[in-house]
């Protein structure tokens, strides 16, 4: 079991409201450490939703997600905060680094909200962090003056910065260029292969398919898992 | 505290003019308080202090405060006894030096010994009536600022001239004499003393200055037809604010009844307490209306922000942690506005200071009395600091308990 670094049990995510409709509707999944998923399936499956759940950003309805085999269902809102601030990193589509700040600076705000190391040893890893990434150059400007692909990278330092078990990425690549998405999906590769996990949204086809694992998710549930080089169709979908 | 502090300050600093606003909201609520403060709490110290010069702030007077009971009541239960005249009952304070004495030894203050009568000042066929109150000059510079209040002569004076008066100037310019001019004095048993006019006084509230005339112990007891009577003891102490409870152990030790300058003007005192009231209750509006700039400019920053808390709280920030980050920038906002606010108070206080404005009571041209107290500063500052935490407050507490999730699905 320790090697498994994110499973999903029984997950149901339901909006309750004049129409209830269930956004994800009992997806059972494990993912192991160090394990590059993507997470594929046409606009309004489900895929979004189901990658807030599994980096605690929403909580399910039914099921639940454990966390290096960590239960989280029953935490409260501020405990679930905290496992998202030490175990789990985001990237969204859109970088969504605080306009106000330097990029060195947004790189810090997870290790400073964290407050488990000292500033010079926060300042040092995340010149390491935008270094690795190719942006030593960048770490004094703001967002506004990095280009799309730059800014992409500033929130995946970010993400990285109080080295998370997960990586969570919601079509990271959605707003990017040719160049910059082949520059952000080798360097989530790179961390998968460094023992990180990441779960990463797509539409891109070909993105998905240099992922260990591909799920194909249509109307909330797997409708098929693709481990890489070989298909595995788990049920029949209509249409 | 440092990361929230950080952010706080960027969302300030980035939004210089709507920052300013807030401040200039702040800083004139609280420099206007100030300034009311000052000039309201000014007036009401300088009109006590005159009050207090003026008055004694005790008299012990020859009275009881109830009819005496007659020894039959004493006596028997049925017994009830009214509209007894007190006949033979001599007037005045029994042994006055030795209950000066007495006094002297535990009031903190003096007292002095005095002879209060009403009299008819006549001149020239003017006749008006006064009271008439007969004073050792000697004493009396210990027990009133009487001798400060001359305008013209000395308190010294009165031992000079024959049967000599002092007249409060409104009272001098009534009857149209002047220092040296003889006036006739009636008493109530139709007894005459032709006086001199031997001094005059302002001691800048109307009713003594019309009504109030002094002279030495021996005319006044000749006016009231009793020799060797002392019927009043008046006394001054250090601490004007004392009065009330001295004079209460004065009564119990010498049965007298005893009068506190609080209680003789006990219907001024309470319209002061009205007039406080309703000045507090202008300040404190003030200063929360002030505030209202600070919850405009929070609510603004956290609808602008609302990405921003949307990430802060995605990466695993406590919703309160974001909320105290717009709890810090009003801080921010009011510290500085109160700064700014205590500079403009100031100048305020300082420049109606030196406003003068008439009064026609006195007659006189004097500067309006600011009183300058920390305290003004002191509250002001944390009434609009509480008002400015509290104003952010709810607009931030609104944007922060928003799901990250509707965000960040909102704008992909």
């Amino acid at each position: 079991m320790t090697d498994i670094a994110l499973q999903a049990v029984e997950l149901v995510r339901r909006i309750e409201g004049d129409v209830s409709h269930t956004l994800v509707n009992g997806i059972d999944l494990a993912v192991k450490k160090g394990e590059f998923v993507a997470i594929t399936g046409p606009s309004g499956s489900g895929k979004s939703s189901l990658l807030y759940l599994l980096g605690l950003l929403d909580a399910p309805t039914e099921g639940e997600v454990m966390i290096c085999g960590q239960p989280t269902s029953k935490l409260s809102e501020s405990d679930r905060a905290d496992v998202r601030l030490t175990k789990c990193g985001f990237v969204f589509q859109f970088h969504f680094l605080l306009p106000e700040f330097t990029s060195l600076d947004n790189v810090l705000l997870p290790m400073r909200a964290a407050g488990k190391m000292g500033e010079k040893e926060m300042h040092e890893r995340g010149l390491a962090l935008l270094g690795s990434l190719g942006l030593a150059e960048h770490a004094n400007k703001r967002p506004n003056q990095l280009s799309g692909g730059q800014r992409q990278r500033v929130a995946i330092a970010r993400a990285l910065a109080n080295r998370p078990e997960i990586i969570v990425a919601d079509e990271p690549t959605g707003a990017l260029d040719t160049k910059s998405t082949e520059q952000v999906f080798s360097i989530l590769r790179d961390i998968a292969d460094n023992g990180q996990t990441v779960v990463v949204v797509t539409h891109d086809p070909a993105l998905a398919a240099r992922a260990d694992r591909r799920i194909h998710i249509v109307d909330g549930k797997i409708a098929e898992i693709t481990e890489r080089g070989e298909s595995k169709q788990v049920c029949e979908v209509a249409g | 505290m440092k990361l929230l502090f950080n952010i706080a300050w960027t969302h300030v600093s980035t939004r210089v003019r709507q920052t300013l606003v807030g401040m200039a909201g702040v800083s004139m609520g609280v420099g206007f308080t100030i300034m009311m403060a000052g000039l309201m709490q000014g007036s009401q110290i300088d009109f006590l202090r005159q009050l207090v010069d003026t008055m004694p702030h005790i008299t012990i007077e020859d009275e009881r405060r109830s009819v005496p009971t007659q020894p039959a009541e004493q006596e028997y239960g049925a017994v009830q006894m009214s509209d007894i005249a007190n006949v033979g009952k001599r007037p005045g304070i029994k042994y006055p030096e030795s209950v000066m004495g007495s006094l002297r030894a535990w009031i903190p203050g003096d007292v002095a010994p005095s002879v209060r009568t009403t009299a008819i000042i006549d001149h020239g066929g003017a006749r008006i009536g006064i009271t008439l109150t007969g004073i050792d000059p000697r004493r009396e510079i210990h027990v009133s600022k009487l001798a400060s209040q001359m305008r013209d002569g000395k308190l010294d004076d009165l031992s000079r001239a024959p049967n000599g008066v002092l007249l409060g100037e409104a009272l001098a310019e009534k009857l149209g004499v002047k220092t040296g001019s003889t006036v006739l004095l009636i008493g109530g048993q139709g007894t005459q003393l032709n006086s001199t006019v031997a001094g005059l006084f302002r001691s800048g509230l109307k009713r003594v200055d019309e009504s109030q005339i002094y002279s030495l112990i021996g005319p006044a007891q000749v006016m009231m037809g009793q020799s060797g009577v002392i019927n009043q003891l008046r006394l001054r102490l250090s601490d004007p604010m004392v009065a009330q409870k001295v004079a209460s152990q004065v009564e119990a030790q010498t049965g007298y009844k005893s009068v506190s300058w609080q209680e003789a003007n006990a219907d001024l005192l309470s319209t002061f307490t009205v007039r406080d009231f309703i000045v507090l209750t202008v300040m404190g509006a003030m200063l929360l209306t002030s505030s209202f700039a600070t919850y405009n400019i929070i609510s603004t920053i956290t609808y602008e922000k609302r990405q921003d808390i949307a990430i802060m709280k995605s990466l695993g920030m406590r919703e309160y942690a974001v909320r105290r980050i717009f709890i810090i920038e009003a801080i921010i906002i009011g510290v500085v506005g109160i700064l700014f606010g205590w500079l403009l108070g100031y100048l305020l206080c300082y420049g109606w200071s030196k406003i003068t404005i008439f009064n026609p009571l006195t007659g006189t041209t004097v500067p309006l009395q600011i009183y300058y107290s920390a305290m003004h500063y002191v509250i002001a500052g944390g009434i609009s600091l509480a008002c400015c935490a509290g104003a952010a407050y709810f607009p931030a507490r609104k944007a922060t308990r928003v799901h990250p999730v509707e965000i960040i699905r909102g704008a992909s």
